[in-house]
């Protein structure tokens, strides 16, 4: 498989041989029989847990991990294979598996009628655990998870960190033989994902916990003893985060784009080299990786740039798995559509503008925000808040789940009228001319909003009907949507059989359609895999210097790099907003990661109100 | 059973009712429902006819055929209208006006001197019931009356028609349709309670993280069942006093009997709901099913509006296959003819069956398991 695989994972392997691992899946094959096609979610999959440690499951969204986990619970049957948990067969005895493990789906589970303390009590007596331990481990685990003051709170009334906090305490009312966590941070705020980090270790340490969990975050696999990494049913490779970061080593570089040029046009540009496996905006510069020399590539010759060698981190290994297992796919598959999925958009048709700035200081203003203000009953989902997005520019709107963006977002595009305050959308007030404003609106949503009964010819023939086009104009303006996100040959897939990639991409069409100055997309990248992200960041590149002005929400803050300005909202209140390198700049840190920028903003506004 | 059955049980009975007591749309479908069912249908929906809009030609202005049509007056049966002439009295009938026209004609005093009479009765049958109701009071009060007059005489000595009806002996619907409306409140709190409540495990990712614990699907079908039943109860006797008290229900049959065969007949609710629940595994689904398995053919099938001794065979047939058909059969004896061993005993039976294949099944098709 990988050198990974001979090294320093390779000893390990065999230093556990002797004693059995917790998880014992071997030669493990699950199929899914629908009515329409048949999936392989699992392909011959031979894997060992160890005993006492946290393993992660790495891989992009249908890799197949959620479905691992649900066969070692129990919930599901292997195809084929033998799969032994804490020695049982867990085909034979399920019951007595689920006896010996905790789970927490990736929904956390938890009953959102019931209070805190109650989940918890329901758990406790189901797993048996004598009333007077209960207490005594309640205390401890309420205490960890800062819980303590909420017991009386009903579940459903949780922030997303909340939630997953006490999704993993009911997971440990008792101390499982195996604890299996299921992309738990999914959505979470970087604050919350790390303090769950630090219980989870003091658990593992505390009490020899064996854990499998399964991550699309790589910085969280980094904290794990020994990582797997999957990708459409297989195991790509196996070692240490430092074995798999190895895979990467002296191919990682980092370019700072030069004045005036945006990081992500940098990106575009390297992601269009052949040489160049991976680029991605991070801490201020483009960093990438190449197996060549970086002085060779065009890109930074042409703009006489000189790349620096960087450490590598576990993504850059990760995504060179994916890439070069991407590329095998698609040669003995090349019409698969996933190798299709992560095609680079067209080269941009106006070179000049390519070469881009982040958009002008001069620029009009598209979007005026003063004051908005959107109450929902007595809660304030957005207080006071206040911005202008100028044309061509990339705003996000960053959080965590629960934020507000979703809720500022829709105010923006008419969707909610808000509570007070003053909203101008391309020149046109919202208060008083929604359906002019909409005009010149392009929204995508977050569960695209597309007709999965109608093919993607007539999904597009109708949104174009939908904002006004008919006759030549809506053939011509088809066309183009088509040509653009290379749709051509699924014109006539429906749109439910389309996979994830393709239905984003068709929504973009659909929300281009009528050529809009404004784009809204809500979380358009969550539940994609990493290589379709990237390539949805070069349509965004490519759509801004066309003279797009886009507005985009995410939970992923490493995406604020892609930004020219970006706000990020907690609670409804506007923490912060600016550019990255200004938010860097004002907050002294340089190079940080936009994780940590998010920790130190919420940090410093708790701090203030403590202090206030 | 299982070490730790009833700990697990108990455990997930409380949250069960925890549930139920903060999901307020539960508590008003099991019990704010049954109140409006029994106070619309017992007030609102009758199919009592009174008060028939009527108009009587009379021809004959003869003291005697005076003295025939005065029973349409002062009668709760009739409105009279009197009309000159026939061809008025059908345009009264063609603007609905009127559902009857009384035409006593010219010759009808001479031609009774001859015992010839006739009158003539016409009936509007875009409104079938009215009409029959109609005809059958005409025509008893016709024959009271001839029996007054000394006409219906005849050698084998007098002879008079009595009708009564047995068992209502107020022919008041409401007498008729509490029964339907016990069964209904069951069928809706058990059926359809239940079905919901599971689908929205499934749908909300619950069952998930529930079945990786110790707990057993018996546990799980169980604590389901107990407080829907708690409320279903609580319908139940709703309906039961407001049937004494307000509409004074003879319930001739043995009390212990109807809460019996009620409890039964619950059970086999509840088994149904769950049956859906792990079929559709979807609140809007289970919801859909509940109305086309259970709710559509509880009205138009059991017996509660329609008498199913006048139906087609096939139609017959096919309300034999649903429960709601011998609860409600069971109910209505017990409720206005009294204990009849031979009956009871019979449906009985037919319900237990019912109970225990349905919960056998929704014990099968429950799995710990996710399909997808």
């Amino acid at each position: 498989m990988t050198e990974a695989r001979q090294g320093h994972g390779g000893n390990r392997q065999a230093e556990n041989a002797q004693v059995p691992g917790i998880v014992e899946a071997r030669g493990i094959r699950k199929v899914f029989v629908r009515k329409h096609d048949t999936t392989v979610a699992l392909e011959r999959l031979d894997l060992t847990v160890p005993r006492g440690e946290i393993t992660a499951l790495v891989g992009p969204d249908g890799a197949g991990k959620t479905t691992f986990m649900r066969l070692v619970c129990g919930l599901m049957k292997p195809t084929e294979g033998r799969l032994h948990v804490a020695g049982l067969d867990v085909a034979a005895h399920p019951q007595q598996v689920q006896d010996a493990l905790s789970y927490m789906p990736q929904r956390f589970g938890l009953y959102e009628d019931l209070t805190v303390l109650e989940n918890l009590e329901l758990y406790a007596r189901l797993h048996g655990v004598p009333e007077d331990v209960r207490q005594q481990r309640f205390d401890h685990l309420l205490a960890m998870t800062e819980l303590a003051a909420f017991t009386g709170r009903l579940a459903g009334r949780l922030s997303g960190g909340m939630k997953q906090k006490l999704g993993l305490a009911c997971t440990l009312v008792r101390s499982p033989k195996l604890l299996l966590l299921d992309e738990p941070t999914v959505g979470v705020d970087p604050l919350s994902r790390r303090e769950l980090w630090v219980i989870l270790e003091q658990m593992v340490r505390e009490e020899h916990l064996s854990v499998l969990v399964s991550t699309a975050y790589m910085e969280e696999a980094a904290r794990c003893r020994s990582v797997f990494v999957l990708n459409h049913g297989r195991i790509l490779a196996h070692g240490t985060p430092a074995d798999l970061c190895g895979l990467a080593a002296g191919c990682c570089y980092g370019v700072v784009p030069p004045a005036g040029m945006a990081m992500r046009t940098l990106q575009d540009r390297l992601l269009r080299e052949p040489a160049v496996l991976d680029a991605v905006p991070a801490a201020g510069r483009v960093r990438f990786t190449t197996r060549g020399r970086p002085e060779e590539l065009s890109a930074l010759r042409e703009l006489q740039l000189a790349a620096q060698p960087l450490v590598p981190r576990l993504e850059d290994g990760f995504m060179m798995l994916l890439k070069d297992d991407e590329a095998r796919q698609s040669v003995t598959a090349p019409a698969a559509g996933a190798a299709a999925m992560t095609k680079a958009p067209q080269a941009l048709q106006a070179p000049d503008r390519a070469a881009g700035t982040p958009a002008a200081a001069g620029a009009p203003v598209e979007i005026e925000v003063r004051d908005l203000v959107k109450m929902f009953g007595d809660f304030t989902a957005v207080a006071h808040t206040s911005f202008d997005v100028r044309r061509g520019e990339v705003f996000g709107l960053l959080g965590p789940n629960g934020a507000g963006k979703t809720t500022t977002f829709r105010m923006l595009c008419g969707l909610l009228p808000a509570t007070s305050g003053k909203l101008r959308v391309a020149g046109v007030d919202l208060r008083t001319a929604r359906t002019q404003a909409r005009a010149n609106i392009g929204y995508v949503a977050q569960k695209f909003s597309l007709y999965g009964g109608l093919s993607v010819y007539e999904n597009l023939r109708f949104f174009g009907g939908a904002y006004g086009l008919y006759g030549h104009r809506l053939r011509q303006r088809i066309a183009a949507v088509m040509e653009e996100f290379q749709l051509k040959e699924q014109a006539d897939v429906r749109a439910d059989r389309l996979p994830g990639g393709y239905k984003q991409r068709l929504s973009m069409a659909a929300a281009l359609i009528h050529e809009p100055k404004i784009l809204f997309l809500d979380e358009p990248t969550s539940g994609i895999d990493p290589l379709a992200r990237r390539a949805f960041w070069q349509q965004i590149t490519q759509l801004s210097a066309q003279g797009t002005t886009i507005i985009i929400t995410t939970h992923f803050m490493e995406e604020a790099e892609y930004c020219d300005r970006f706000m990020i909202q907690d609670h409804g209140k506007l923490l912060v907003l600016g550019s990255p390198a200004e938010i860097r700049a004002r907050l002294g840190r340089q190079g940080a990661g936009m994780d940590d920028i998010f920790v130190a903003i919420v940090e410093q506004a708790r701090g203030g109100t403590a202090d206030a | 059973m299982h070490k730790g059955f009833f700990r697990r049980l108990a455990a997930l009975t409380r949250k069960e009712t925890l549930e139920l007591l903060r999901d307020q749309s539960s508590l008003l479908m099991g019990v704010v429902l049954p109140l409006i069912l029994i106070l619309i249908i017992g007030y609102g929906l009758s199919l009592d006819v009174k008060n028939v809009p009527t108009a009587v030609v009379l021809e004959d202005s003869s003291p005697t055929a005076r003295q025939f049509v005065s029973f349409t007056q002062g009668s709760e049966y009739f409105r009279p209208v009197f009309v000159h002439s026939l061809t008025e009295a059908e345009q009264k009938m063609r603007r609905h006006e009127v559902s009857a026209i009384l035409y006593v004609p010219q010759d009808f005093s001479r031609r009774l001197a001859q015992r010839d009479a006739q009158v003539q009765l016409l009936l509007c049958g875009t409104e079938s019931t009215t009409a029959m109701s109609a005809q059958g009071y005409v025509e008893s009060s016709v024959l009271a009356w001839a029996a007054e007059q000394g006409l219906m005489r005849s050698a084998r000595g007098q002879v008079s028609v009595t009708s009564r009806i047995w068992f209502n002996d107020a022919n008041t619907s409401t007498w008729f349709y509490l029964p339907g409306i016990l069964m209904l409140v069951l069928t809706i709190s058990g059926v359809f309670l239940t079905a919901v409540v599971m689908a929205r495990e499934w749908e909300h990712g619950t069952f998930e993280s529930l079945f990786v614990t110790p707990m057993r699907i018996a546990e799980l079908i169980l604590a389901k069942m107990i407080p829907y039943f708690c409320v279903a109860l609580m319908g139940m006797s709703l309906c039961l006093l407001a049937g004494r008290y307000l509409y004074e229900l003879p319930m001739r049959g043995s009390m212990v009997l109807i809460l019996g065969e009620s409890m039964l007949y619950l059970i086999v609710a509840l088994g149904l709901g769950l049956v859906i629940s792990a079929v559709t595994k979807n609140q809007f689904l289970a919801c859909h099913t509940s109305l086309m398995i259970s709710f559509l053919p509880s009205v138009l099938l059991s017996g509660f509006i329609f008498d199913l001794h006048v139906e087609p065979w096939f139609i017959r047939l096919v309300s034999e296959i649903f429960p709601t058909t011998y609860y409600l059969e069971l109910m209505k004896s017990l409720f206005l003819t009294g204990n009849y061993p031979p009956l009871i005993v019979r449906d009985t039976f037919i319900l237990l069956g019912f109970a225990v294949f349905f919960l056998w099944l929704a014990f099968y098709l429950t799995r710990k398991e996710l399909e997808e």
